[in-house]
């Protein structure tokens, strides 16, 4: 089992002809994802890799049957591009893009609400169910087919937790990315939710970082009604406060957001933390009493 | 991307928002100047630099007379302002701000800001104005008054009312008040900010209301949008390191430690910010090289992070998913033998292409520690260091 994506999930790529687009497109297929479309206004009738392109996610959609989109639009049409993806009807909305205005995706969550697509992102790296569905910019030789499911707001930092958790043999159900950005798409406890009902779903691991209260409103949830355990790590405890780290969403600010509460907080749910970003895969082999 | 206090109320003033009368002065003379053009009688002269606590830190003086007014700009300019937010170092003023003195009445608190629990943007006022207001928030939270925006309508005016009645602000100010509140929301969405706070905004006996201070932040996502707010960025006020890897699309902040990291992906590279201390070390540095790192960003990151005379080690942290490591390992090698590195260099790699990265970095001829695990890596650079 697994969450959002399987082999059965039809994805179009928007921004299928730029440089990001195409590399991602071609490794995703080659990964055994099912890429079946790609939209770029007025390059609709071409053909990219075997793939059909479309001028307008809705024609690509009615022609194809594709039910999830991964975006590699640039930041000044990306939130334009989630719309149209809404606007077609098509469930799972995946946005790799980095450098989206907040103001954009303030406005992008109200045109969501009450619609039914769901969004991943954007600045995220993806989401992959290995073996069977890789749908983003994560390497997927580094991943496993397994029990494990996997949710952070990083990209690399993922990876290396993954690639531990691949060498230690715990396999991944699927790996969830929601992004570092401060308004986004999946919260953290809309994908332990999703984890806890998955029968395919073992354990988590949970990889937060500085800025915003999403790590403590997901411990909030986990005490109350997880059922599988959970590991989590936090990265930037030595974060300077004010300054923002990388991410748009990694910023101490008003003395809110720090690590320290994250831990805390995570601690107090039961979720065990593992010290260093070196020992994330032998703090889940503790957790699962390996 | 802050801004100075003159410049944020330039920006209120063309958005409808009352401020008070003031000229910007460089030199005593310009202040006296601005003082004698402001009336010759009660004037403010205000440092600005780009924190708060001026006031505290004898950045804010009221003085009366134009003569008093270039005495005081004498003692300001030139010299470095410390206050709680500045740090030990303080900020040296280059201007001064001269401001008509004012019949303070009243002081309250309006800010607009990001609410990332419910994605939208919240207006935040209080009776409190004046002071901190994280103090308010812990000591008195009942007087923290919020509204949040709903995106399709805006800030709407029942809802400035509602803060109004609650801030007991007259009856016939209602008007004044509701005026300011949508002016400052048109401001926070138009011009792309992450906060607009204006503490204290005052009523003065006269019945006016007006911004007495403004802070202004702005969504660095929009500047490719934004290229009036974009012209106000004052590079005298930022980190000279961090302006230059700005340039390069590097993403830099830096620390107190000595050991310097360059990493791909900011998640890991406050991870390994992390580890480093964890092992005993001191980073110096937030690094993020990006996904497209190439031979010419590394050589560009590098050259920033030995700019720091303070840095005694490099550790290199990469995950190469679309990053080739035996790209990577070029890079590092060319950019190494090119700048002459004479610190300790230790280079952790994982990922694709991974054993080819390690055989270039082997062959080099270069005093390059390799590690395969960050935990490794970690206690190699900070072992290197304290050995040096």
């Amino acid at each position: 089992m697994s969450i959002l994506v399987n082999k059965q999930t039809r994805v179009l790529t928007q921004g299928i002809t730029g440089a990001t687009g195409q590399f991602h497109t071609k490794a995703c297929k080659e990964y055994g994802t099912q890429m079946v479309a790609g939209v770029t206004p007025g390059k609709g009738g071409t053909v990219f890799e075997g793939i059909p392109i479309f001028d307008s996610v809705e024609r690509a959609v009615r022609e194809t049957g594709a039910d999830a989109s991964v975006i590699y639009v640039p930041p000044p049409f990306a939130a334009d591009a989630i719309l149209e993806a809404a606007d077609a009807g098509i469930p799972l909305i995946i946005c790799i893009t980095e450098g989206v205005p907040v103001r954009d995706m303030v406005k992008v969550k109200r045109y969501l609400e009450g619609r039914s697509s769901q969004l991943l992102g954007p600045n995220c790296p993806g989401t992959i169910t290995p073996g069977e569905c890789k749908i983003g910019i994560m390497p997927g030789h580094i991943h496993k087919a397994g029990t494990i499911g996997v949710v952070s707001r990083s990209g690399t930092l993922t990876y290396e937790a993954v690639d531990q958790l691949t060498r230690l043999g715990m396999g991944q159900s699927t790996c969830v990315g929601i992004g570092g950005d401060p308004v986004h798409g999946f919260e953290f406890i809309d994908v332990l939710k999703m984890f806890n009902q998955d029968s395919g779903t073992s354990a988590v691991v949970m990889i937060g970082e500085i800025g915003g209260s999403a790590e403590e409103e997901a411990a909030a949830w986990i005490k109350l009604n997880m059922k599988k355990p959970v590991v989590g790590f936090i990265a930037g405890q030595t974060a300077p406060p004010g300054k923002r780290m990388g991410h748009a969403g990694a910023i101490i600010s008003g003395g809110k957001g720090t690590a320290k509460e994250k831990i805390e907080a995570m601690k107090s749910a039961g979720i065990r933390l593992a010290p260093s970003p070196a020992t994330i895969g032998r703090t889940l082999q503790e957790a699962i009493g390996k | 991307m802050n801004i100075h206090e003159f410049q944020a109320k330039e920006i209120l003033k063309r958005f409808g928002v009352a401020v008070p009368r003031g000229i910007v002065a460089t030199t005593p003379e310009q202040a006296k100047a601005a003082a004698q053009e402001l009336g010759g009688g009660v004037s403010v002269v205000k440092a600005q630099i780009h924190a708060g606590g001026r006031g505290k830190g004898g950045g804010v003086k009221v003085v009366k007379s134009p003569d008093e007014a270039a005495a005081k700009a004498r003692e300001m300019l030139g010299k470095n302002l410390v206050t709680h937010q500045t740090g030990p170092e303080g900020r040296q003023v280059r201007r001064v701000l001269v401001e008509q003195g004012l019949n303070i009445e009243r002081e309250l608190y309006l800010a607009m800001v990001l609410d990332r629990a419910q994605s939208r943007v919240t207006v935040i006022c209080s009776s409190e104005g004046g002071v901190e207001i994280e103090e308010v928030a812990a000591n008195h939270p009942e007087k923290i008054l919020k509204e949040t925006v709903d995106p399709v309508i805006g800030l709407a005016a029942f809802q400035c009312r509602r803060l109004a009645f609650a801030l007991g602000v007259p009856p016939a100010l209602t008007g004044k008040m509701v005026g300011v509140m949508q002016g400052l929301y048109r401001v926070f969405e138009e011009c792309d900010a992450s906060l607009a706070e204006i503490n204290p905004l005052i009523i003065t006996k006269e019945g006016q209301v007006m911004a007495l201070d403004a802070k202004m932040n702005f969504d660095s996502n929009a500047f490719f949008r934004q290229k009036e707010i974009v012209a106000l960025r004052d590079l005298d006020e930022e980190d000279p390191r961090e302006v230059e890897a700005s340039k390069y699309d590097l993403s830099y902040i830096s620390l107190d430690g000595n050991i310097a990291c360059m990493v791909n992906g900011a998640g890991l590279a406050m991870a390994t910010m992390d580890i480093i201390k964890l092992y005993g070390g001191e980073p110096a540095n937030f690094l993020d090289v990006g996904g497209g790192a190439d031979k010419e960003k590394v050589a560009q990151a590098f050259k920033i992070l030995l700019a720091d005379a303070r840095v005694r080690g490099v550790l290199i942290n990469i995950f190469g998913g679309i990053m080739r490591c035996d790209v990577l390992a070029q890079g590092v090698v060319d950019a190494a033998r090119e700048l002459n590195i004479s610190v300790p260099l230790v280079v952790r790699m994982q990922g694709t292409n991974v054993e080819q990265g390690r055989q270039i970095l082997a062959e080099s001829g270069l005093t390059i520690i390799s590690a395969e695990t960050m935990a490794e890596a970690a206690e190699k650079i900070v072992k290197a260091v304290q050995t040096n």
